[in-house]
């Protein structure tokens, strides 16, 4: 039974203690763009985006929990809502990443998480343009792409993750992913009754064959910046295919053809001087 | 309802509870003048500009004294008039605000100070008098036992704190909160009617607040507005109800149980006051003791204390230690205290885990203080702004004479010792590693510099040095630090002991601060935390057994364990719970309490809780037991059985202060100090008796200014930082998280200023200048008030010129202005300017500017004139 996180962005404070966790479990250090350096060490963070609380921007080789902020409405009009979502990888049960990998450097683990191993990998990126969430990414200085593991080895010795662990509302619950589906469906109810019109699940089983952490979202994916129906490029592969190798043919035919009269042509002249 | 508090950004984990009740149905109200992380997850959120938060609840007040609900529903009545002293009767001389433009009886303009008495009970004569024979202090307190307060239960007479308290907040209607607060009339109603809704018999309602009320010059009053709507909706010493007061740090709230505040000893017992009649011990006890609450036992408190701190010296020939004591002549606060160095008053400066030089007030002003010092000493993780202030940027070390020695201190893992949060819960933290290097804990540092202070002085035949000398001071238990690398660590087992106290002879540890006496064969060092260590192996703060309610075996709560305060008024009169859903404490009239009468039979009828909570009512005290007066007065016994209050002098929660506070019985609204408003209400712009310090340096704007400094500025905390970012900025995965100092701003101000989202705009005060980053966003609106447009900017104060998130100091735009019963600053609401582009100048330069163009004809008289209310430190 695959495990996962269910996250629900309705008692999500934003807070960052995922996003903080996360790197410290992880090792993962700061981001290097984010700062200026002397002798090998940061010495002034200079990543104000101005983009509401949220300046971390995007998940990176070192970046697996990015909290979004999303500003609606108005305080002056009495309508003002701030949505809050913990983004991370989705470990996808149809995997794009995992599915394109050609030295099988990504693997699904017993726990159905997706990791990427760091010593088998060799940083040919094709995974990075196969994911639909822009999760994945290539770090620089170790020449490997890598993302969030599911904090493989916390779970695979029964521990929950790290993020889950330092919610302090649990928004984020680690657990069996049919576990989660069916209280996070319950809360979705609940949600609607309290007046959420808009509050449904995102990456219940209708998303790339269901995403093992899946989200709880107050209004429309694309307000929280998630593809409504993501597809996998590969997936366009045999009709992609098909169009491709169609297209070529008919354009060398047309070539032929289109080619085929001048030279008959020039023959005929030269002939005819001979 | 959480107002004056971000909740969800500043005390997260806290939060997690707000989140369950939403979970089951609990509605959540946030009124905040900017919508924060907390208004996100909040059901309404109602925005009012900073500073009016008294109009706001005392629209409440009248608001819900009018309602049907509070008018049909007798619960409400049979509440009020039992459990308050709504009925008591106050002084025929008593004068209100609205008699005297905004001003209540008893004001001194010259002194700059009330004169309390007209605001007294009316009370029957006294049935006994202190005749000067009385030998004990038992006998001396209850010869103190004063007349019975005079009241009228019907709440008709006009003179009744009800009929007063209806006067005074009558003109607060919800219009007027539209007009000054600048909150639509109906988001008012809606939260109070939910307010309404949720109270009563089977529903309470609690008020959370933190800092965004008590940083204000009528700080509080605020929260006694609260209170006062609390009690009026039933919500006092009831499961669910309540008022939360979230304290600012971890464990603050133990700094002040055990004080690091200059005018409180240990179990908020006053310190001895040079101004007061504290000439001898008895003399102090005589003054501080009340005769008729718990409080009557503050003579055994007192002496069990003295006896903790000097051992076997203090003796009851020598008054226990008492007359070798310093006295404390004035307001020793931070403000003051940094007036006093700034003018070279004072030689060193010890700051542990504390950051002056980024968060304290008119922070510049504070920092060219510090380079007045001779000496001073910083203890803390990294090289804070102040450890740092010497070669701040502006700054050239060689005018500077102060010496700066940098201790590194230990992190909170790094030693034992407990953190006493918010609730009053004790939690004890084990040490799970040693400090690395020299880093070292607060207690190692205290206990080691109180011993070398100790040899020192050891020969000194100078009296004044007689405390030193004579401290008890054996915390070592060296078996303890065999498995450490620190092995003079002194111990908190030890310490723990001596705090919870025991009889000194023997170093029994005693059941709780019943067992202590005033004789010196107890020692205490904290009344309130008595309890916590009842017996040898039971230290019941580091208990962990949780169970789904109150969980009485988690830690320990003073006092006694006590989660819920007062809780006898969760019971009705006749003590019978006021519904079985908010069940409580009520009282058994067939259950053995425990107890045995004289004759040896067991006493039947005791009071219960439903969740093991401990009860702060005597436990066979009838509902019905009539009050004691004269000599049998003393303590609890002057309280009826109805009397839930016993800390009160007179048992009742208090709608109307007597005293207590110094600016007034009844919170009424007056502007802030700084204000681009003119006081709508009342005459009376400003608390008459606000803190001020007219010293060159600090100037304040006037009325006269309005129109150069018209927006209103609030300075507040984001979740990503700690406090002065002492702890964060230097983290690279925290700086990251919020890198620079931004300024929150409404579209409609950043359109006129011609700023955008992102550019560097600069906020001015006659202060100085603070840069940041512009954050033009909707959750920030201009309020209309009377007519007049205002707009309200935020800055949050985290930043400073160390660490890898570094930044301007907020704090060098606000002013040393404070609120007059606490000293605390206004921070949370001042007035300023902004505008587009960096900062004219280095703080140090501005500084130096602002000194030379601060002739004396310039100070207006209102500025020139120093009130820290007793008038001490202000030589201007």
């Amino acid at each position: 039974m695959p495990k996962g996180m269910f996250v629900d962005t309705s008692i999500c404070i934003g807070c960052k203690a995922c996003q903080v966790a996360c790197k410290e479990w992880n090792a993962l250090g700061e981001e290097p763009e984010h700062f200026d350096y002397a002798g090998g060490l940061p010495v002034k963070a200079k990543n104000f985006t101005g983009n509401s609380y949220d300046n971390t921007g995007a998940l990176s080789a070192t970046n697996w929990r990015h909290v979004r902020f999303i500003e609606r409405g108005s305080s002056l009009e009495g309508n003002m809502a701030w949505y809050m979502m913990s983004d991370s990888c989705k470990h996808c049960a149809q995997a794009g990443c995992l599915e394109v990998c050609p030295t099988h450097a990504l693997m699904r683990t017993d726990l159905g998480n997706v990791v990427v191993q760091q010593d088998v990998c060799n940083g040919c990126r094709a995974c990075i343009g196969a994911c639909p969430y822009g999760v994945i990414s290539y770090n620089k200085q170790t020449g490997r792409v890598n993302k969030c593991t599911l904090c493989d080895d916390r779970i695979q010795m029964g521990l929950e993750t790290a993020c889950a662990k330092a919610c302090p509302t649990d928004s984020i619950v680690f657990g069996e992913v049919d576990q989660l589906r069916v209280t996070a469906r319950q809360r979705v109810q609940t949600l609607k009754q309290l007046g959420f019109a808009k509050a449904q699940l995102y990456g219940d089983t209708d998303v790339l064959g269901g995403l093992n952490v899946f989200y709880l979202l107050l209004d429309e994916p694309e307000v929280y910046g998630q593809p409504r129906n993501p597809q996998l490029p590969q997936r366009n592969l045999v009709p992609g295919s098909v169009w491709s190798i169609g297209a070529a043919l008919l354009l060398g035919l047309s070539t032929l053809v289109a080619f085929r009269g001048r030279g008959v042509r020039n023959n005929g002249a030269a002939g005819k001087e001979a | 309802m959480i107002m004056g508090s971000n909740m969800a950004e500043c005390h997260p984990v806290a939060f997690r509870w707000v989140m369950k009740a939403k979970e089951t149905g609990a509605k959540l109200m946030h009124v905040d003048p900017r919508f924060t992380r907390t208004s996100a997850m909040a059901d309404i959120h109602a925005p009012i500009r900073a500073g009016t938060d008294i109009v706001f609840l005392g629209a409440l007040v009248t608001y819900i004294i009018g309602s049907e609900k509070w008018n049909s529903d007798p619960f409400y009545k049979e509440y009020v008039v039992n459990f308050s002293n709504a009925a008591t009767l106050i002084s025929g001389d008593y004068q209100a605000p609205d008699d005297l433009d905004g001003l209540f009886s008893g004001f001194d303009p010259n002194a700059k100070r009330y004169d309390v008495k007209s605001w007294g009970y009316q009370r029957e004569e006294a049935l006994v008098k202190p005749t000067g024979e009385e030998k004990t202090y038992a006998e001396m307190v209850a010869a103190r036992v004063p007349g019975r307060p005079k009241t009228d239960p019907t709440l008709q007479d006009p003179q009744t704190v009800f009929q007063i308290l209806k006067r005074h907040y009558a003109r607060y209607t919800p219009e007027m909160v539209e007009n000054v607060c600048g909150c639509p009339k109906e988001k008012f109603i809606q939260v109070a009617e939910t307010l309404l809704a949720n109270s009563g018999r089977e529903r309470t309602g609690a008020i959370v607040y933190a800092v965004g009320w008590t940083q204000h010059t009528v700080g509080v009053q605020f929260i006694r507005t609260a209170g006062i709507v609390q009690v009026l909706l039933g919500n006092a010493g009831r499961p669910g109800g309540g008022i939360l007061a979230l304290r600012g740090h971890a464990t603050i709230q133990g700094s002040t149980d055990i004080p690091t505040l200059y005018h409180s000893w240990s179990g908020y017992i006053n310190a001895a006051d040079a101004r007061k009649s504290h000439e001898t011990l008895k003399d102090f006890i005589v003054t501080e003791t009340v005769p008729t609450a718990f409080w009557s036992n503050t003579p055994k408190f007192v002496v069990s204390l003295l006896k903790a701190w000097f051992g076997d010296a203090a003796t009851p020939e020598n008054d226990f230690g008492y007359n070798s004591l310093p006295k404390i002549t004035g307001d020793h606060s931070h403000m003051p205290m940094f007036v006093l160095m700034n003018q070279g008053g004072i030689k060193g400066f010890i700051a542990i885990g504390q950051n002056p030089a980024v968060g304290g007030q008119n922070a510049e002003f504070q920092r060219q203080s510090l380079g007045k010092l001779e000496w001073m000493v910083v203890r803390d993780y990294f090289e804070t702004e102040t450890a740092a202030f010497w070669k701040r940027p502006g700054v050239d070390p060689k005018t500077i004479p102060t010496e700066v020695f940098f201790l590194p201190a230990a992190h909170v893992a790094e030693g034992t010792g407990t953190f006493t949060n918010t609730q009053r819960l004790l939690q004890q933290h084990d040490k799970a590693v040693d400090p690395p290097d020299e880093a070292r804990t607060d207690q190692w540092f205290t206990y080691h510099l109180g011993r070398r202070l100790k040899e020192l002085y050891q020969g000194s035949t100078r009296p004044r040095d007689w405390p030193i000398q004579n401290l008890y001071w054996d915390y070592l238990n060296e078996a303890e630090n065999a498995a450490w690398r620190i092995k003079d660590e002194p111990s908190a087992d030890l310490i723990m002991r001596e705090v919870n106290g025991y009889t000194w002879a023997d170093k029994k540890l005693v059941p709780g601060f019943t067992a202590l006496q005033d004789d010196g064969s107890t020692a205490c060092g904290c009344w309130i935390y008595s309890g916590v260590y009842p017996a040898e192996g039971q230290n019941r703060a580091a208990q962990r057994e949780a169970d789904e309610w109150v969980s009485p075996k988690w830690g320990f709560a003073w006092p006694a364990n006590r989660h819920i305060m007062y809780s006898r008024a969760s019971a009705d009169a006749a003590g019978n719970p006021w519904s079985e859903r908010k069940k409580y404490t009520y009282w058994d009239s067939s259950k053995d309490s425990g107890a045995k009468d004289a004759n040896g039979n067991p006493i039947i009828g005791a009071w219960v809780n439903v969740a093991g909570d401990a009860i702060d009512f005597p436990i066979t005290k009838k509902p019905t037991a009539t009050a004691k007066g004269g000599a049998e007065g003393v303590g609890l016994n002057f309280h009826d059985g109805a009397s839930p209050a016993i800390m009160k002098a007179d048992g009742k929660f208090w709608l109307f202060a007597p005293s207590g506070a110094v600016d007034g019985p009844l919170p009424t609204h007056y502007e802030p100090y700084e204000s681009p408003v003119t006081n709508p209400v009342y005459k009376q712009q400003r608390n008459p008796v606000a803190k001020t310090w007219g010293v060159k340096g600090n100037p304040y704007h006037e009325m006269a200014d309005a129109a150069k400094y018209p927006i209103v500025v609030s300075t507040y905390r984001l979740t990503e930082h700690y406090l002065s970012g002492t702890m964060s900025r230097w983290l690279p995965w925290l700086a990251e998280l919020m890198p620079e100092l931004f300024v929150e701003m409404s579209p409609e101000l950043a359109d006129e200023k011609s700023v955008h989202n992102g550019d560097w705009v600069t906020v001015v005060t006659a202060r100085g200048e603070v840069e940041g980053r512009a954050l033009v966003t909707r959750r920030m609106r201009p309020f209309t008030i009377n007519g007049q447009t205002v707009h309200e900017i935020g800055i949050p104060w985290h930043w400073g010129y160390q660490g890898l998130a570094s930044g301007d100091v907020t704090n060098d735009i606000s002013a040393l202005v404070g609120d007059p019963n606490v000293s605390i600053h206004e921070g949370k609401v001042f007035s300023c300017d902004l505008r587009a582009g960096h900062r004219s100048a280095p703080a140090p330069e501005l500084h130096q500017k602002l000194l030379a163009q601060q002739t004396d004809s310039e100070m207006t008289l209102a500025s020139l004139q120093c009130n820290d209310s007793l008038g001490e430190v202000c030589n201007a």
